[in-house]
């Protein structure tokens, strides 16, 4: 499902979205292309995460159109979706607040990630049918793969919530890979990551972009790992967008330094 | 079309239902603060209603009587529910504070079957009368068709003790606290809020009203067992989440509902089926409206 | 001696707490007051001692959370005895072994002659075996939390004591009907009320479960109301004609065999496509969906599967009993069976096959417990929720066959 560079993937455009009185996003509209990298900052607050949520039907925004064009298919317009319908559209994400499946191994973290790209029923499972051996083993080799990938191998078989916080961030990440993605969608995958963990971190997206061929929707803290990274940013402040551009751009950005009081954006 | 028996029906249903607000607002008050379906609530209620009748049976047969009896046998309730409520709280649940939702639940349904089976052990599992203690007023003879004596006190006593309710929660330093912690727990915490003794205080109000209601439904149908506090419980809840569960005037206006629903579907329908109406409403009305009449509908926070 | 200071006063409060309950009988018959000062004595010391234990494992238990946010890749974790036995292959399967022979040539050890008591106990403490493992892929395995789960087994029943009674339908075709019954009865009410958070999904199936049973109290033409039914047949074997024992050992292994049956397929279903949803929606139903698991169709694959092993059992609980009624399906039955789940451990196959056993089996033969036993069963509960949620025999983790050599590079942890 190799999307080629520069065809369009999602297009928000609208998009609304309203908690009792609180109007927690107003009108955001952004559009995203195969292969690229493009990050959502703002401060605390400012609505990224709520923009994920409707984006990924968590919620169902009060207001606009998300629509998705996935490579090979036909574009949908996918407000009100099921998340889970979302994800075997092909976008799959990361939650800020780690949710990870703490009771099961890692690995098997990974493996509900296939859940969606396998179809063995429970006949299948109770009588061991060829289908289900073979989708077995090819989750747990692509599962397995997946761990390699973000470097988790050697605790393949560690419950998930022995692991590290920032272990943890990388199996979110390989756990949403493996639903073969064409759009990843990173809710701040570097929070309590130290420098060097951060510094690896941005090595290995940039690296999944390149060998799994997801373009990347990023909401990240981290300036230096945006601006290194990315190669379009949008920023939120207080639920509306108050700018756009390349990194340079951005940074140069007088609104943008007025939102973040001038600090971070020069880290 | 009777209206006089519609008219009686609906007495019935409402002095039912107020005691069911009652109870509901146990859980409500509770399910607000910490999201726990309090599943010993209704034991509560039940033990209220055996030590009121403990002290009315010691205090009859030593030649007391009357209302006085009923009073005293009503503050030793209140009393002991008060400490039974507390002491749950600390152990059943207090140290589940952080654990996986499910958890507090199974320690409560634990905690109800405990209390239930203790009950019924010290005591008796059999029905016990619970003595008449209020005697006829004569200015209730024309109406006492639908409304008893003991019915009109229930009224009077749920509407103050709700009043009472009200006015602790709006105005008092605990009600603010409670409200603050209902809001958001952390952050009343760091206000400087002391979480831990509001949810005891917690506890304590809604055992409190519990034990009220044990009295008075005593008084009214005239015996008591063990079992009582279970079903009276399950309907109670019914009430909270059929008025929003969390929301106070909810659990009223749910009380009064259920208690309506009830008494029309038993009186027109058939008495046997009474508890399906209940739970049939309860079904209906959390596959429907979740939230209840009068609860939001809030989203999970991801 | 702080320990032995609040000891005391959490006695002398149990003391307060228990006196007018335990203290005073009032005999409304007799008219007379019963004191029994004898009590407060007991509450307050049993109070005392357990208010001592309790501060000594809590204070274990928070040490032990403490040194597992420290180090949290233990180099040994420590475990119970049962648990090293449980979690080694060899050892297990040789156990396992021991356990089937045993269970085989049981009804030959116990009974004697016409002296079949035994084998007609041990028949009711699988059934409930059967029941406890279909609640476990309900509550274990999915997360949702069935406090109804008895009516299920209600539903069986009633369908083999129905069809037998009118249509004359013998007990071979009713096991599958059963079954099926109750699953589609599962399907019908899980549709709706699947939706709902956990603990509302709890309060709506004991609902269920009561009305149930006061449909079956009150509907005297179809089920017989409170008097239930009577003469169920028995199990038939090949048109032979069986002597009482013999109809007991046959449906010892009716039953004995239905629990192979349902460990077999728990087993293969754990490590499934379909029990690791389950387990995902157990453990977190936002990251679940968001990650392509379809949670209507996942909850209500496990809610109905748990109800059609109840049915199933609910067959031969007819069958084997001859007679049901209501009263056979209560909210205490719903309770003891969820019991055993949580205190076996919730997935645990085996801590649910022991848990039921020894719920079942004590109350028959230390007939002093049966008694107390739902008591025990309630202070069990809220004991294991806080002291071993895990339950007695912690859910195994299983290691999946991969190889290392293959694909990507591994850059190895950090
Ligand atoms: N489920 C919800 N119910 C009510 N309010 C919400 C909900 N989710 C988010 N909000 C509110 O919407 C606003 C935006 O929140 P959001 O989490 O999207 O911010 P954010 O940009 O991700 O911030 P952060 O950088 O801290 O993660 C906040 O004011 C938040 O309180
Ligand atoms: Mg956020």
């Amino acid at each position: 499902m190799a999307a080629t560079k520069g065809e369009k993937l999602l297009e928000v455009s609208g998009l609304s979205m309203d908690f009792g009185g609180l109007r927690a996003i107003d009108n955001i509209g952004f559009e995203l292309f195969a292969g690229e990298i493009v990050a959502l900052i703002g401060p605390n607050g400012a609505g990224k995460t709520t923009v994920f949520n409707c984006i990924t039907g968590i919620y169902e925004p009060t207001m606009g159109d998300v629509t998705i064009h996935p490579p090979g298919g036909t574009c949908r317009r996918i407000n009100g979706m099921k998340p889970n319908s979302i994800t075997s559209l092909g976008m799959a994400r990361t939650f800020q607040n780690i949710r990870l499946f703490p009771a099961m191994t890692v690995l098997e973290n990974v493996m509900i990630g296939r859940h969606c790209r396998t179809g063995s029923t429970i006949i299948d499972a109770i009588l061991s049918s060829r289908r289900s051996r073979r989708e077995e083993k090819e989750t747990v080799d692509k599962s397995y793969r997946l761990l390699q990938k973000v470097g988790l191998a050697d605790v393949a078989d560690e419950f998930s919530r022995n692991l590290s916080y920032g272990a943890q961030r990388r199996l979110e990440i390989a756990r949403a890979l493996a639903t073969d993605p064409f759009l990843l969608l990173l809710d701040e995958p570097a929070a309590g990551m130290n420098p060097q963990e951060t510094h690896e971190l941005d090595e290995l997206i940039v690296r999944i972009r390149a060998e799994e061929q997801v373009a990347i929707l990023l909401i990240e803290h981290d300036m230096k790992l945006v601006m290194n990274i990315s190669d379009r940013i949008y920023v939120m402040e207080y639920g509306k967008e108050i700018a756009q551009g390349t990194p340079r751009e951005i940074k140069e950005n007088p609104k943008v330094i007025e939102a973040y009081l001038g600090e971070e954006v020069h880290a | 079309m009777d209206f006089e028996y519609l008219f009686e029906l609906l007495c019935s249903g409402v002095v039912k239902g107020s005691i069911y607000a009652l109870i509901a607002l146990g859980y409500t008050m509770v399910y607000g603060i910490i999201q726990l379906i309090n599943f010993a609530h209704g034991e509560v209620y039940m033990i209220g209603a055996f030590v009121a009748f403990i002290v009315t049976g010691v205090l009859t047969l030593s030649g007391h009587s009357g209302l006085t009896v009923l009073l005293l046998a009503a503050l030793a309730a209140v009393i002991y529910a008060a400490a039974y409520g507390y002491t749950l709280e600390k152990i059943a649940y207090r140290p589940l504070r952080n654990a996986p939702r499910l958890s507090p639940l199974i320690s409560a349904i634990g905690a109800s079957i405990f209390l239930m089976n203790f009950v019924q052990l010290v005591q008796t599992p059999d029905f016990l009368p619970f003595p008449e203690l209020i005697s006829d007023f004569d200015f209730m003879e024309p109406i006492s068709r639908y409304l008893s004596s003991v019915d009109l006190i229930i009224l009077i006593v749920t509407t103050v003790t709700m009043i009472a309710l009200t006015v602790l929660i709006k105005y008092t330093r605990t009600g603010k606290a409670m409200r603050a912690t209902q809001q958001d727990m952390i952050m009343a915490r760091l206000s400087g809020i002391n979480v831990d003794r509001v949810i005891s205080a917690t506890f304590i109000i809604g055992s409190v009203l519990a034990a009220i209601a044990g009295v008075l439904i005593a008084s009214r149908t005239g015996q008591i067992n063990s079992a009582i506090g279970f079903t009276a419980g399950l309907k109670a809840f019914t009430a909270a989440v059929l008025g929003g569960i969390g929301n106070i005037p909810g659990a009223v206006l749910g009380g009064l509902v259920l208690g309506i629903a009830e008494t029309l579907g038993a009186g027109y329908i058939s008495s046997a089926y009474e508890d399906v109406f209940a739970f049939g409403l309860l079904v209906l009305i959390l596959t429907l409206r979740p939230s209840g009449l009068l609860g939001k509908a809030v989203k999970q926070k991801v | 001696m702080a320990h032995f200071k609040r000891s005391l006063g959490i006695g002398l409060w149990f003391m307060f707490l228990t006196l007018p309950l335990m203290v005073v009988r009032v005999n409304t018959i007799s008219r007379e007051v019963e004191w029994r000062w004898y009590n407060l004595a007991w509450a307050g010391l049993c109070a005392f001692v357990i208010a001592w234990f309790w501060q000594f494992s809590i204070e274990r238990r928070t040490a032990r959370r403490a040194q597992v946010a420290a180090n949290p890749h233990p180099a040994v974790e420590k475990l119970s005895l049962v648990q090293r036995l449980a979690d080694d292959p060899v050892l297990s399967r040789r156990l396992l072994a021991v356990a089937a022979v045993v269970a085989i040539i049981f009804p030959w050890l116990v009974s004697t002659g016409q002296n079949f008591y035994h084998v007609n106990v041990m028949v009711s403490a699988l059934i409930f075996v059967v029941l406890g493992l279909g609640l476990n892929i309900t509550v274990g395995l999915a997360g949702l939390l069935d406090l109804g789960y008895i009516a299920f087994f209600a539903v069986g029943a009633y369908t083999y004591a129905l069809l037998s009674k009118n249509f004359d339908l013998g007990f071979w075709t009713c096991l599958p009907l059963g079954g099926l019954m109750s699953m589609l009865f599962g399907v019908i009410l899980g549709f709706p009320i699947l939706r709902l958070r956990g603990d509302y999904l709890a309060i709506v199936t004991l609902g269920f479960a009561s009305i149930t049973k006061i449909v079956l109290e009150n509907w005297d033409t179809l089920f017989g109301g409170a008097a239930g039914i009577a003469n169920i047949p028995r199990p038939e074997f090949f048109g032979m004609a069986l002597d009482s024992r013999q109809k007991s050992v046959y449906t010892y292994y009716i039953v004995l065999a239905l629990v192979a049956v349902t460990i077999f397929v728990t087993n293969r279903l754990k490590n499934s496509r379909a029990g690791r949803a389950w387990m995902a929606l157990r453990e977190d139903e936002i990251a679940s969906v968001a990650m392509g698991v379809d949670m209507a169709r996942t909850k209500l694959s496990a809610y109905a599967l748990g109800a059609f092993w109840a049915g199933l059992v609910g067959v031969v609980f007819a069958a084997h009993n001859n007679f049901i009624n209501p009263d056979s399906f209560t909210f205490m039955d719903s309770a003891m069976i969820l019991a055993m789940v949580v205190l076996g451990g919730m997935g645990s196959i085996l801590g649910v096959i022991i848990a039921a056993l020894a719920l079942k089996l004590l109350p028959e033969y230390l007939r002093a417990f049966a008694e107390y036993r739902m008591l025990v069963f309630g202070a069990v509960m809220v004991l294991m929720m806080i002291f071993r949620p895990q339950g007695l025999i912690n859910n195994m983790r299983r290691k999946y066959e991969y190889d290392t050599a293959q694909g990507g590079k591994d850059n190895g942890g950090n």
